[in-house]
């Protein structure tokens, strides 16, 4: 077996899938965002609550798809919530960065988000872990400027 | 890297013979992650054997000129050798002349032209095209365009639970409406082998046009248009050992005479002025610009490797693949196959109680083994039978039974490695 897949489809990253945390819906008031990845069939509806200062107050997300989809999704709740605008923000750039981009040793405070950096290597899997980070990048959007038009460059990602 | 004559295990008294033509695919003979390739995406596109990389070289090397308008020797010999390969696809589905085919990029764009160009032609408000609900999207997309543009109604054959055609109401389904039936002859995601012949009469009966989509038929099995009865039907080069870019659109001759031209530009004219022209006869009339010269070469030069090898031969060998294949994956804990058992074509789709097909593509890519996961161009039918998804092993002659016997072991060991 190619440890580069060993290394990222290890046990946290199938426990996540298996049993994914914050997995539910909230009550209104909430921003939800729907994200699918046409291509693949893989599905995030992500509920965000935003406090006044625009912190991640609470958030949870229901979706289907594959391990790296619905892993991402869970760690990604267990990792903003409670964040601040900035901190949220930071943590979007430093993922989006290391899943596409990065070269480089992940920086610690993605934390068990790491763990997906080696879907770099597996280039059509890329969108699958990006989904509900996409989706959390339209909540934040709208939370300041309000509601945005579903659109083809929006959360979908193809 | 020819492998010997050795392997007699099986009944299949067929496969000494087509395991010897490995040797005729330089890219089988690679480790893929650090296992041997095994290839099982021949729905999405088959390998090439040498003689047709050798034609194409071969064309470039010595022949290489545009075609029909050169005054000069090589411009002689590629047309030539470029309406030799039409005469060679007319033989190869038994057309009643070579003007019966036209030459296209696939089978793709030979649906687009026929719904473009002969329904732009003759479909009005309130006709019907009659297709089924386990086409390919590019046998639905194109008819809905066309559907949009001229205000005739899509319809929908079923299926029944086992993943054949419901033909039981057919009869209210195909009625007078109903200008074009349009159907794949085999389904590239549940490998349905469609009844077509019965088909075409039917549709034939009601003054209806019949169009088959032999994506997944051309390379597998011996196709006949007059003993099909079929108007139209399209294929592509690249599923059957031809290169990419190179397909095949056949048309009835007294059906395609009556079809107007779609795209325009040079060698589909007779005579043009600044705000008028008259065109050419089919099929010259349908292929505007430079064609795909080589392309159509090399198909040429696949069908002739398909009739050595023996198109019978290569039917019965993909289909007890994938018959062998379709039984045993369905033994295997967690997994769940799809689709009718047999008769069928060379390929099984199947899906794991629990890990999604991506994840186990991806794993079965980690052992060398190359399938398809995906919604197969299909989704409309997917979503009816909810599924996200599924993974996809299809079949061709140079694949062997201890091929399957690898993947059912990867499948296993994926089953415990996701459990």
């Amino acid at each position: 077996m190619n440890t580069d897949f060993e290394e990222l489809y290890q046990q946290v990253i199938l426990d996540h899938s298996k049993r994914p945390r914050n997995y539910g819906t909230l009550e209104e008031p909430a921003i939800h965002v729907d994200g699918d990845n046409p291509s693949c069939g893989d599905e995030i509806h992500l509920h965000v609550r935003f406090g006044a200062g625009g912190e991640v107050e609470d958030l949870k997300f229901t979706g289907v798809g594959c391990a790296i989809s619905q892993a991402s999704a869970s760690l990604m709740t267990l990792k903003v919530k409670g964040k601040s605008r900035t901190e949220s923000q930071a943590l979007l750039e430093a993922f989006t960065d290391v899943v596409t981009s990065g070269s480089q040793e992940p920086p610690k405070m993605l934390g068990d988000l790491r763990l997906l950096s080696g879907v770099r290597n597996f280039p059509q899997r890329v969108k699958c872990a990006m989904l509900a980070w996409r989706a959390f990048e339209q909540a934040m959007q709208e939370a300041q400027t309000g509601p945005v038009q579903a659109s083809e460059s929006g959360p979908h990602c193809s | 890297m020819s492998d010997p004559i050795h392997n007699t295990a099986h009944a299949d008294s067929h496969a000494p013979s087509l395991k010897m033509l490995r040797s005729d695919f330089p890219i089988l003979h690679q480790t893929v992650n650090g296992a041997p390739l095994i290839y099982f995406d021949n729905a999405a596109t088959t390998q090439k054997p040498r003689a047709v990389l050798d034609a194409l070289l071969h064309y470039y090397e010595n022949d290489n000129a545009n075609v029909h308008r050169g005054l000069h020797t090589l411009s002689n010999r590629a047309t030539a050798s470029f309406e030799h390969a039409r005469a060679r696809v007319a033989q190869f589905v038994n057309a009643t002349s070579p003007e019966e085919i036209v030459f296209t990029r696939g089978t793709t764009e030979a649906i687009n032209l026929v719904a473009h160009a002969w329904g732009g032609a003759f479909f009005k408000s309130g006709d019907v095209i009659l297709l089924t609900e386990m086409e390919h999207h590019s046998n639905l997309v194109p008819w809905q365009l066309i559907a949009q543009k001229t205000g005739a109604q899509l319809r929908f054959i079923p299926l029944t639970e086992d993943g054949l055609l419901d033909l039981s109401n057919l009869e209210s389904l195909l009625t007078p409406e109903v200008k074009l039936l349009a159907f794949t002859h085999i389904s590239n995601f549940l490998g349905t082998i469609n009844p077509a012949v019965e088909l075409c009469r039917r549709a034939r009966a009601v003054g209806a046009v019949s169009f088959v989509d032999a994506a997944q038929s051309a390379g597998h099995l011996r196709l006949d248009v007059q003993a099909l009865g079929c108007d139209f039907l399209a294929f592509s080069g690249h599923k059957m050992c031809a290169p990419t870019g190179i397909g095949v659109l056949y048309g009835r001759a007294a059906v395609l005479e009556q079809m107007p031209p779609w795209q325009g530009g040079g060698e589909m004219i007779l005579s043009v002025r600044y705000d008028s022209a008259t065109y050419k006869q089919a099929p010259a009339r349908f292929e505007a610009g430079t064609p795909n010269i080589a392309g159509a070469i090399g198909l040429a030069a696949a069908m002739d490797y398909l009739e050595t090898v023996g198109r019978e031969e290569i039917q019965a060998h993909d289909e007890a693949l994938a018959l062998y294949a379709y039984e045993q994956i369905a033994q295997i804990d967690g997994y769940r196959v799809l689709g009718p058992r047999s008769p069928r074509g060379g390929l099984v789709s199947f899906v794991h109680e629990s890990v999604h097909p991506h994840d186990l593509t991806s794993y079965c890519d980690q052992k060398g083994l190359a399938l398809r996961g995906g919604h197969h161009c299909n989704q409309p039918l997917m979503r009816k039978m909810g599924l996200p998804s599924t993974s996809r092993a299809s079949f061709y002659f140079y694949n062997t039974h201890s091929e399957v016997d690898q993947m059912l072991a990867i499948l296993a060991q994926a089953h415990q490695f996701f459990a």
